[in-house]
């Protein structure tokens, strides 16, 4: 929660949102608060909100740094759920 | 050389080590508190704590944001789960939180209060929009990392006017709580690594009282072993030389100005409150956020009664102390016998940033000589 999980935007969606690669996990973010990161770029995401642009390297090493805890952090129960409920 | 290796690369790290024995003077003490629990994990997983010298004490921070919230508040929070027309979101960590009867979101759900569990505050938004029958309640918490996130929802809840939905506001701020330790005569702490993703938001110019104020260094850092070694080499350079400065070891990703965006929404959403009651650290003034008036209606202290009942931590278990800095989480009689990460009696244990649970994890059980 208090740490950000590195993830690549892969493209800009309406809205502030972006679509972000957690390391094959998917997901819909906000980049409401980098609005310069662009396709490509890596950012810091804390619950669903990019904090922070970071360069890939910086990315990486976050990401191993979080390891196993990334999978609990982006797959909470009832997620699907609830993606398919914002359609 | 790539990036991951030389902040990983043995070699720099015991370079490192081998210059803070330098800087120290032989016999003394130095208690360095790192702030974040990100920090904390990362120390134990990576044996930092056996690369420092004798003279260094580490102290864990209050920096967990699960860990901090009072047993009051989960009740308050398993009270709205409870009533028949509520929906209460929250992260995970918070659903294994027990509160004061020992009981916790998870177990109320389990007797069938409706509580589901979401990545993001905009997912809970989202299950508000699609089922407008129930009252979706967002369990807001954590530190200024997650604050901006919970504004943003706010913001688009009122734009999209989705009236089912509401958040119950726990948010807190690092600054007060630093003062709170400060201000405390039990805790002398020398020096901070000031958090590293918390920084990203605030940047580092709220962490200059601590150094105007209370002449104490403050180094804000990344999670890297090297990072935070080279910070607590930073912090012991500036003691040496009688320095007090804010400095920021992790510029690569944090700016002395922080997110300008997020501050704004966060100043737009939220007001500061007088006081707010922290596990183990008691009331602190001006700590805890609230939902501004302008939001009033998607407020759920205002919507729902909430019990609000001071409740006294479990005797048996010390968070507090260990929030404080005053035990090590070994130092507690229930660590590792009633109290487990599968079992958790206090906070600390329940989040995977909680100092016992880094203990608990990389086998830290007693006193390493």
């Amino acid at each position: 929660m208090c740490l950000g999980v590195p993830g690549q935007i892969l493209e800009r969606l309406d809205d502030g949102l972006a679509k972000v690669d957690f390391t094959g996990v998917r997901r819909t973010v906000s980049v409401a608060f980098t609005p310069e990161a662009e396709p490509g770029d890596w950012v810091l995401v804390h619950v669903g909100f990019a904090l922070a642009t970071i360069d890939e390297d910086e990315a990486r090493a976050t990401l191993d740094l979080l390891g196993e805890a990334i999978a609990a952090e982006l797959e909470p129960a009832g997620n699907k759920l609830l993606q398919r409920g914002r359609g | 050389m790539k990036y991951v290796d030389e902040y990983r690369d043995g070699r720099a790290a015991k370079a490192i080590a081998a210059e803070l024995r330098t800087l120290v003077r032989p016999g003394s003490h130095v208690k360095l508190m790192e702030v974040c629990g990100g920090h904390t994990h990362a120390i134990y997983r990576h044996g930092l704590d056996a690369l420092l010298p004798g003279e260094v004490e580490l102290v864990h921070g209050p920096g967990c944001p699960v860990c901090v919230i009072p047993l009051g508040r989960v009740d308050d929070a398993i009270c709205l789960a409870e009533r028949p027309e509520v929906t209460l979101a929250s992260f995970g960590d918070m659903l294994r939180v027990p509160g004061g009867r020992r009981r916790s979101l998870l177990e109320a759900k389990a007797r069938g209060a409706d509580v589901r569990v979401v990545y993001s505050p905009l997912d809970a938004l989202g299950l508000a929009v699609a089922e407008p029958e129930r009252e979706v309640v967002f369990f807001g918490v954590g530190f200024e990392t997650t604050a901006p996130a919970t504004a943003l929802t706010l913001l688009r809840a009122r734009r999209e006017q989705v009236r089912n939905f509401s958040v119950f506001c726990n948010h807190v701020l690092i600054g007060p709580a630093l003062r709170a330790i400060l201000d405390s005569p039990e805790t002398q702490i020398d020096g901070f690594v000031g958090p590293g993703h918390v920084s990203t938001v605030i940047g580092t110019r709220p962490y200059d009282f601590v150094c105007s104020e209370y002449h104490r260094p403050v180094v804000v850092a990344g999670f890297e072993p090297t990072d935070i070694l080279q910070a607590v080499a930073m912090l012991l350079r500036q003691l040496r030389d009688g320095r007090a400065e804010v400095e920021n070891e992790y510029g690569r990703v944090v700016r002395a100005e922080g997110n300008p965006a997020a501050l704004a929404a966060l100043a737009e959403v939220f007001a500061v409150r007088p006081d707010f009651e922290w596990r183990g650290l008691g009331a602190i003034p001006r700590s805890g956020l609230r939902i501004a008036d302008a939001f009033a209606d998607w407020d759920a202290e205002r919507r729902f009664e909430v019990p609000g009942a001071r409740i006294e931590d479990p005797k048996a278990c010390r968070c507090g102390d260990v929030l404080r800095g005053l035990a090590k989480p070994y130092e507690c009689g229930v660590f590792g016998t009633a109290c487990t990460p599968e079992q958790p009696l206090g906070t600390c244990m329940v989040s995977s940033e909680g100092a016992c649970a880094a203990y608990y994890a990389y086998g830290r059980h007693r006193r390493v000589a």
